[in-house]
């Protein structure tokens, strides 16, 4: 029996919402966790006694946990972090500011990966057992165990400091882009082969591309109009799981890079007890992966008519 | 019928046998030589970390007179900014990776083996409540989760095995639930119950041992995982303290004198590098020795 696809979405967008109120509950109960004083800690090491009392008043850190909370969904739903405890500046903007740069580096190496790694996974599967198998087979490997931040410090030595091709940190032109993205792509493009070659191999064995193969089309034919679009469907959602490790990654690239994006602004956060903007990326980050799963999911019933949601 | 059978015919119900398309013989002969490789790089590395301090000399002893010198006979990977040999502090660094690594999976497992089976075994509400508590923490991406939690924390070798082990917590509880979930339906449990065996004595006598393989192989593949994550820390600033030598710290360090001096990065990253790759050959090798229906991981 088939229930209709729009019941399925609707029920997968009320099922985020609870995960999405559990994010911004555990980041407030986190930040309460931490010893001493919560609205000292919001206020910065750099306010005044009074500074702190007027915060603890507006943040309403006199009243009850409950009501506390309540308050800081409130606000959290509004799009209002409060202030940064450095900057003084509303997290919100410092987040606007930052989201583009992290944005842009987080599609176009999601864009990489699916391209270098659909592309690596055919030719390892229609190579399957040659040379060409076990090289696509080591470099995924290296691309799953290298650690991220060491491979951006590689290739900045090699094509930035020695080679001279591209700048070595920094960003505002294209070029500035293409070791960052090259280097936060290289774990979700291992990935993205290695499925896709389990998944086209596993397909290429089953009747309908037998079937195909003795119309007698060619193999290169089989594999790219027949065995391949069954192939993709697991692929999906590995790129969907695959941008939880990219946002992790985004850290570490932005920061040997000195990406200006939302990564590197957690990180100086972290490093300045900053927990106002700490609190707002940390949100931010769990609300767009879990948009992203969600669409994921999604994407995956329209790419496969085999799937029924009851 | 011995019930090992039986569990292998339920098994093939539930998780049915895939078209063994890229298993060819040769394919797994040559996984098991790859894994062979892994564990005698993992072994030849774990065995200089235990002797480090029988081989090398102090890892932390300054030497102003000999700063940032390139590899040399008497320093094999040169001086870092303070003059400290860097093969010594590569070598102890392994140390406290491995250190770090292994308290964070055995602190993952003694949480999450527990939590997985209850849930899985006990099912109804419990199992709703800790399914909600695991997509809970899944919301929020592995390397992020640590990084939250020492933001809270604070940094230091403790905050650092704690972090990565709850950003682990969630994979085994997950891994020993959908285990549990299987083994519970089996007919020799039923069977057990049936001669009056209680809950505890079939969870300790039957779910368990049958979660062990899918355990091992998570965890070497998980060591590797927690090495990574704890190096990451580190690179930020944000793990162990300095001067404790570190692989991770002593890149982000290293990263000051790329321009000049490209050693003092290069080699503890390579160090992470070879660790993690020895870690995921011999895991993937296991899963394919242990359990030969997974297949190949993606």
């Amino acid at each position: 029996m088939r229930a209709p696809l729009g019941r399925y979405v609707v029920r997968r967008l009320l099922y985020a919402l609870p995960t999405l109120l559990g994010v911004t509950l555990a980041v407030f109960l986190l930040v309460r966790l931490i010893p001493g004083d919560p609205a000292r800690l919001i206020a910065g090491l750099l306010a005044s006694d009074d500074e702190v009392q007027r915060l603890r008043v507006e943040l309403g850190l006199d009243r009850p946990m409950p009501e506390q909370y309540a308050r800081f969904l409130a606000s959290v739903l509004a799009g209002n972090f409060g202030l940064s405890a450095v900057t003084r500046t509303p997290v919100i903007e410092e987040i606007g500011i930052r989201m583009r740069a992290t944005l842009t580096l987080a599609v176009t190496s999601t864009a990489l990966a699916v391209a270098a790694g659909l592309s690596a996974g055919v030719l390892a599967a229609a190579y399957h057992n040659t040379a060409v198998d076990y090289a696509v087979m080591m470099a995924a490997l290296g691309g799953v165990s290298v650690p991220v931040f060491w491979l951006g410090i590689m290739l900045m030595l090699l094509f930035a400091v020695h080679l001279h091709w591209v700048p070595a940190g920094g960003s505002g032109t294209p070029a500035h882009l293409i070791l960052p993205a090259v280097t936060l792509a290289a774990f979700s493009t291992a990935i993205v082969a290695r499925m896709t070659r389990g998944s086209l191999l596993e397909t290429l064995n089953l009747d309908f591309v037998r079937t195909a193969r003795a119309k007698g089309i060619g193999e290169g034919a089989v594999i790219i109009r027949h065995a391949l679009r069954n192939a993709l469907i697991p692929v999906v959602t590995v790129v969907g799981l695959q941008f939880g490790t990219l946002l992790g990654g985004a850290v570490l690239t932005e920061t040997t890079f000195a990406w200006p994006g939302l990564g590197r602004l957690l990180v100086s956060a972290i490093t300045a007890r900053d927990y106002p903007v700490i609190q707002g990326i940390v949100i931010v980050f769990a609300a767009m992966f879990v948009v992203v799963n969600l669409v994921t999911d999604l994407l995956y019933v329209a790419v496969d008519p085999r799937i029924r949601y009851g | 019928m011995s019930p090992s059978t039986r569990a292998s015919d339920t098994d093939k119900g539930v998780r049915p046998t895939l078209p063994s398309a890229g298993r060819s013989a040769w394919d797994r002969l040559r996984r098991r030589r790859t894994a062979a490789a892994g564990l005698v790089v993992l072994g030849m590395l774990l065995a200089s970390s235990l002797a480090a301090p029988l081989l090398m000399g102090d890892p932390d002893a300054v030497d102003f007179a000999a700063v940032l010198q390139s590899p040399s006979p008497a320093h094999p990977l040169g001086t870092d900014q303070l003059g400290r040999d860097l093969l010594t502090r590569v070598i102890y660094g392994g140390r406290i990776s491995f250190l770090i690594g292994a308290l964070a999976v055995l602190l993952a497992l003694a949480a999450g083996i527990p939590v997985g089976v209850i849930s899985g075994y006990a099912g109804g509400t419990v199992d709703l409540l800790v399914q909600r508590g695991v997509d809970l923490l899944l919301a929020f991406p592995g390397f992020l989760l640590a990084l939250t939690l020492i933001a809270v924390l604070g940094v230091g070798v403790t905050n650092v095995v704690v972090s990565v082990a709850v950003a682990a917590i969630p994979v085994y509880v997950r891994l020993v639930r959908g285990a549990t979930l299987v083994i519970r339906e089996q007919t020799y449990i039923e069977a057990a119950r049936a001669l009056g065996a209680g809950d505890r004595a079939i969870i300790l006598r039957h779910v368990l041992p049958n979660c062990l393989t899918p355990v091992i192989v998570q965890s070497t593949l998980q060591l590797g995982a927690a090495i990574l994550t704890a190096a990451g820390l580190g690179f930020l600033g944000l793990g162990v303290r300095p001067p404790t030598p570190e692989w991770g710290t002593m890149l982000g360090e290293g990263q000051t004198y790329l321009l000049s001096y490209w050693f003092i990065a290069t080699f503890p990253g390579l160090a992470i590098f070879l660790v993690v790759m020895a870690f995921n050959l011999v895991g993937d090798g296991l899963r394919d020795a242990l359990d030969p229906r997974a297949g190949a991981r993606g």
